[in-house]
């Protein structure tokens, strides 16, 4: 009775706490302007099961895409035990599916502890690659600190539930053996596919009551583990794993050379071609003026699907590693683009939900986080998105921060400035005259 | 050769009463640059050969505004695209040819929403079309046994999804087309994109057209192919880097095809 009740607890705790974290990320990201994203269902469903769920673009690198797979599979069906456990606990059952499933479940639970198994490896390898392996992408400027601890405490929290997984079942295993398991079932085994020969291996020695005592350390250090884990991801790099699915359906879905249009500045430029616009005309009734900026220079400026992109990135560094500047020494990392826009965001959700809505701390992305010369390193070649496995876009960041720069605070490289006056004198970025451009026909 | 070529404009076209099938759209590049100009005329061969009742803007052909919405002026590039599609709308072009991949993704994906809809293509399109419909033929003979690599420009390719074209031609050449590491969707940038053509770079440890050129003579080609004049540039200054000038010519799609059919 204690039990359920301590977890009846904890289970609440969990769910609530769990929910307000992702209602702050929900009401951060939609800090950002409006994008019209709700257009062609059926493509971006298409996109959704390719890239997030099927991890299409994962497998253009073969072998880190099978290990991050096992560990993708193993997570995603260890959901049904999980369930089991929730189950159990708030009913104080014992393997409650174990006799409402029957066969299904030996076969349910033999596949959680072969991939259990396989994500196991998986884990040690990623450490290793993480720590051992001299991977550049794992060792950028931006990769020290809490970042580069942040994604080896997974790891180890992964470990340490699989360890869990296999402590509960393997006890249970030699406990049904000796006729002592509180689970409902016929014969002397359950007959899962790892712990009915590990189980004996590890636990045959042990009397029925340590075993017992075994089986609950690892019972509750799994759904412990689990609601840790629920509730670290909001504040990891990991929630990647649930952002990743919508934020693949809210895929960018034309051809990647294309940049948006301005629509503010598309209106004043056809005021300006207009003879009859009168530039001193008060706004008609019910006109919104729009006091929009041009350009970005804080998150808010961002479209909302550039800040869940930001929360969607789990800070693997694919778009870096295939970058032009970054690969040629420059400081730009569209990888940190995206951590510096995902921290300057979690900064001001916390400074408006403590100080309100109006507080201004003086400091924004653009300048306190992310510097000109990372933003005017960039070729625009697309590598970095081309590369991202959950379709983020560090690109269109880039260039709304430029649009600010330029158009905001006229803040330009010389020779940009140059290119920009020939464009508008005389229709060339060099400095050529327009009456000359036909000349190459005559020439030898 | 080269003076044979005939070149009209729309103006003149339309003056006769008549109108181009296509639309050839230089390009600033194409129209100032010393190297490029020779790509426009390699284009114009291929044109005039095939008969294609093509015409150009001449003097009324204006930036496309890429460099200045990459360089985050959109006002300049906002003038421009609104001087263009009254230009071209005027005239009712419906189709475009384009050698330059970032005229041809402004045009094709970034006119639309402001009034400008044309059917856009890049020249390397068009030739392999052209040669698919066999209006185009070429003898492999001067190519011959040469070894080729073709560097993806991200504005063809990345950008817009268009690797085949051009490795489609080259293969008529029967010579030997060899792939970079990165090739492709992994294509590396030659450095020029984004506005970065008309600027010094940003520090670091090395150019990236640099980079790139070294990545494309460690297959030790005759030629290195390009889509993009500014592409083109740098590759060019690359190979120079290295003084592999005799060994290695940087060549666009376009003049290969013209020098193997002997225009």
């Amino acid at each position: 009775m204690v039990s359920i009740i301590v977890f009846t607890i904890l289970f609440l705790f969990t769910i609530i706490f769990f929910g307000w974290n992702v209602l702050k990320v929900r009401k951060n990201i939609l800090l950002g302007k409006d994008l019209n994203r709700s257009d062609n269902k059926a493509k971006r469903i298409k996109t959704m099961l390719l890239v997030a769920f099927g991890q299409k673009k994962m497998f253009q690198n073969i072998l880190p895409a099978v290990f991050h797979f096992f560990i993708y599979a193993a997570f995603v069906i260890t959901s049904v035990e999980l369930l089991e456990i929730v189950v159990d606990g708030l009913f104080g059952s014992h393997r409650y599916f174990a006799h409402t499933l029957g066969g299904v479940y030996v076969f349910i639970v033999s596949t959680i502890e072969i991939l259990s198994v396989l994500a196991f490896i998986a884990t040690l390898v990623f450490l290793a690659r993480r720590n051992l392996l001299k991977i550049p992408r794992f060792h950028m400027d931006e990769m020290t600190g809490w970042p580069k601890l942040d994604g080896n405490i997974i790891l180890y929290l992964e470990i340490l539930l699989i360890v869990c997984i296999f402590t509960m079942n393997g006890a249970d295993e030699v406990l049904l053996n000796k006729g002592s398991s509180h689970a409902d079932v016929e014969g002397a085994t359950f007959g899962f596919a790892v712990t009915s020969y590990l189980g004996p291996l590890i636990f045959g020695g042990f009397d029925v009551q340590t075993l017992e005592i075994f089986e609950r350390i690892g019972w509750w250090g799994h759904i412990v583990m689990v609601f840790s884990f629920l509730n670290y991801l909001p504040y990891s790099k990991h929630f990647h794993i649930l952002l990743a699915f919508p934020n693949t359906y809210y895929s960018n879905l034309n051809e990647k050379g294309q940049l948006s249009n301005l629509s503010n500045v598309k209106k004043e430029v056809e005021n300006m071609f207009d003879p009859n616009f009168d530039p001193y005309a008060a706004p008609a009734e019910g006109e919104v003026v729009d006091p929009e900026k041009f350009g970005a220079k804080d998150v808010q400026d961002l479209t909302w699907k550039n800040l869940m992109d930001a929360y969607t990135c789990t800070e693997c560094g694919r778009c870096s590693s295939a970058c032009p500047a970054n690969q040629t020494g420059k400081k730009l990392s569209p990888r940190k683009i995206m951590m510096d826009t995902r921290d300057r965001l979690v900064e001001v959700g916390n400074n408006r939900r403590k100080h309100g809505d109006d507080y201004d701390d003086g400091k924004s992305l653009l300048g306190d986080f992310i510097t000109q010369e990372e933003i005017w390193a960039c070729t625009s070649c697309n590598a970095c998105v081309q590369e991202c496995p959950v379709n983020i876009d560090p690109l269109s960041i880039i260039i709304d921060l430029r649009r600010y720069l330029v158009m905001e605070e006229s803040k330009v490289p010389g020779e940009l400035a140059t290119m920009l006056t020939n464009i508008e004198n005389n229709g060339a970025p060099w400095q050529f005259s327009p009456s000359d451009r036909a000349n190459w026909i005559n020439e030898e | 050769m080269s003076n044979s070529i005939s070149v009209p404009t729309v103006a003149d076209m339309v003056a006769k009463g008549e109108s181009p099938e296509i639309l050839f759209w230089v390009g600033c590049a194409g129209s100032f640059d010393d190297r490029a100009k020779k790509i426009t005329k390699a284009i114009v061969k291929i044109l005039n050969n095939c008969k294609v009742k093509f015409a150009v803007l001449g003097q009324e052909e204006s930036c496309t505004g890429d460099p200045a919405k990459r360089a985050g002026n959109e006002f300049s590039f906002m003038m421009q695209a609104m001087q263009n599609i009254q230009l071209l709308n005027g005239y009712e072009i419906k189709k475009i040819v384009t050698a330059c991949p970032h005229c041809f993704n402004t045009l094709k994906n970034e006119y639309p929403e402001l009034g400008g809809n044309y059917d856009v293509i890049h020249h390397t399109q068009l030739i392999n079309s052209l040669m698919r419909e066999g209006r185009l033929k070429i003898e492999g003979g001067s190519f011959k046994g040469k070894k080729i690599t073709f560097h993806d420009p991200c504005y063809l390719g990345r950008a817009n999804n268009e690797y085949e074209a051009p490795r489609e031609i080259l293969n008529k050449l029967d010579s030997e087309l060899v792939e970079m590491k990165r090739c492709k969707t992994k294509g590396l940038c030659c450095g020029a994109g984004g506005a970065q053509m008309f600027k010094e770079a940003e520090k670091g440890r090395k150019e990236i057209n640099i980079e790139r050129t070294e990545e494309a003579l460690e297959k030790a080609p005759n030629y290195i192919a390009t889509g993009c004049p500014f592409c083109n540039t740098m590759m060019t200054d690359g190979v120079k880097h290295f003084e592999k000038e005799s060994q290695t010519a940087v060549l666009d799609v376009a003049e290969l095809i013209a020098n193997a059919a002997e225009l």
